[in-house]
């Protein structure tokens, strides 16, 4: 099969998913057992989504959070993937770290959100020092196992080929323990972008789906508390599918090194 | 082309079982450009050798000396070629494995691939250069191998059952284009086996090896002339002649000693 259809009907299998889900919801929506405040039905909430699009406001404030999300996920790479690899390589390093590591990733990012607004402020910074502690953990941990598992027979030949540790690093470690990088940085994306939302709810100021949601149940807004939750859904599909899933293709897919489920 | 002198090279292993030992005593010579194979059954210590004149391990006592020079670890003076397929990199195509050595020696992209891609036509694969190793089949991922182990030019080849576990048909076929390969390069060449046939098709000398402690048993010239027949009367009788020294310590403890020997591959 081509390329481009096997693309399509990928869409395909995605929007009959969708729209089964959609379905149950107008259901329920319309079925008079709730009030039409708290469960607006779909018409309602795609007319606000229109209407805040038309008029640029969701649009400013999905860029507002996805620059925090960018920077806290980036932090969150440039941090969690040499602490990883240096977890796996140097065993002093390790054992300095892990116990930090255990203690620290239990705590729900959340939790640290009015300790954070005490110490940083109301905005930018916390919410985005917030991302950046929801992902660091998943990259951080997915980075150690990776490392560890690269088989051992490419770092023998590699070595028998002349390759010195930095080689090993970049040429030889690093793509070795590609399909777990890429696993840890979908994973640390999905918490990044859980924990924004939740961050902007209290510690952001006027911008971001998330104070928009926290701010529109002041006026029993559910259609665009729901209208905004469609746009935050929206952004992540399209994270996990088109960018990750573009990465993995690229890489360990077209390495074979991660396969496709069959049947 | 450099010769290879093992001198009384004895290796030790820790298992939680106690000290076991790997090989005893083991002398033998290389002449440069020799074909040399070492047969034995599992656990005879014939990939404890090698890896010990690749410098993978250190010998407990003894001297290997490649071209008059001791070996303290893996060098450039050797090509390596293991068992498993899983040694190419996955995320190199068929080139960009066979030019990793040349990178790491710091030779020129242009030139790298065109050294890489003569190394590649010498196992009859110019046409998959830019193949990944997952969609080339078993055969012809070890043959990226071989060619990976000698585009850097190394003097010595070492190479670890590099076919066993390949179906019969093309264990042939690839023992055919390694002799070819081996005629047209002659490199000092080392080969480890526990197919006798193989050993005769391939072997200017045969040692052979025993387990519990790993020792020569013999070493036994192939003076038949190249191309070999396998179904020669001459071809025969010195697979039979082999097969007798083999048989000879023909030992009940196989299964528990070759359990041993996994162990301390995976470990090495």
């Amino acid at each position: 099969m081509t390329e481009n259809g096997q693309t399509i009907r990928s869409l395909v299998r995605a929007a009959i998913t969708l729209a089964a889900a959609a379905a149950v919801y107008e259901a329920a929506a319309r079925s008079g057992y709730f009030a039409p405040a708290l469960l607006p039905t779909l018409p309602i909430i795609a007319h606000t989504l229109f209407a805040m699009l038309a008029d640029g406001s969701i649009i400013e404030h999905a860029a507002f959070t996805l620059y925090r999300v960018m920077f806290g996920f980036s932090l969150a790479v440039v941090v969690g993937l040499p602490l990883g690899i240096l977890m796996a390589r140097y065993r002093r390093i390790e054992h300095f770290c892990l116990p930090l590591v255990s203690a620290l990733m239990p705590i729900p990012s959340f939790a640290l959100v009015p300790l954070f607004m005490l110490w940083f402020g109301i905005g930018n910074l916390t919410t985005i020092l917030i991302v950046f502690y929801a992902a660091t953990f998943p990259m951080l941990f997915n980075t150690w196992s990776g490392v560890r598992s690269v088989n051992p027979i490419w770092l023998r030949a590699a070595g028998a080929m002349g390759a010195d540790e930095n080689s090993l690093f970049w040429k030889v470690i690093i793509p070795g323990a590609s399909p777990f990088i890429i696993t840890g940085m979908r994973q640390a994306f999905l918490r990044a972008w859980i924990a924004v939302v939740g961050a902007e709810m209290i510690a952001a100021s006027d911008w971001g789906l998330g104070w928009v949601i926290f701010d529109a149940k002041e006026f029993l807004n559910t259609d665009i508390m729901l209208a905004s939750l469609v746009v935050i859904g929206g952004i992540g599909f399209v994270f996990e599918r088109v960018v990750f899933g573009s990465l993995e293709r690229a890489t360990v897919l077209r390495w074979g090194m991660t396969r496709t489920a069959k049947g | 082309m450099l010769p290879i002198e093992i001198r009384d090279v004895t290796l030790t292993y820790d298992t939680p079982g106690g000290k076991v030992p790997g090989v005893k005593d083991v002398s033998f010579n290389i002449d440069a450009s020799e074909f040399l194979c070492i047969v034995g059954p599992s656990g005879c210590g014939k990939s404890t050798l090698l890896n010990m004149i690749a410098g993978f391990l250190a010998p407990a006592s003894g001297e290997i000396r490649i071209g008059g020079k001791a070996v303290t670890g893996h060098g450039m003076d050797r090509g390596v070629v293991f068992q498993d397929f899983a040694q190419l990199f996955p995320w190199r195509t068929a080139l960009g494995n066979v030019s990793f050595g040349l990178e790491m020696k710091g030779v020129p992209k242009q030139e790298r691939e065109t050294i890489a891609r003569e190394q590649l036509r010498l196992v009859k694969l110019e046409k998959f250069t830019g193949s990944f190793p997952h969609h080339l089949s078993g055969g012809m991922q070890q043959r990226v191998a071989i060619a990976r182990a000698l585009a850097y030019n190394p003097a010595v080849l070492l190479m670890d059952e590099p076919f066993a576990a390949l179906d019969a048909l093309t264990r042939d076929e690839m023992q055919r284009l390694l002799a070819e390969v081996w005629r047209e390069t002659r490199k000092t060449v080392i080969y480890v086996t526990h197919n006798v046939a193989e050993a005769v098709y391939l072997a200017d000398r045969v040692v052979v090896m025993t387990p519990h402690p790993g020792t020569v048993k013999a070493v036994i010239k192939i003076p038949l002339p190249r191309p070999r027949d396998p179904l020669s009367v001459e071809f025969v009788e010195c697979q039979k002649e082999l097969l007798r020294y083999l048989g000879h310590d023909a030992n009940p403890s196989e299964t528990e000693k070759s359990a041993v020997n996994g162990k301390l591959k995976s470990g090495a």
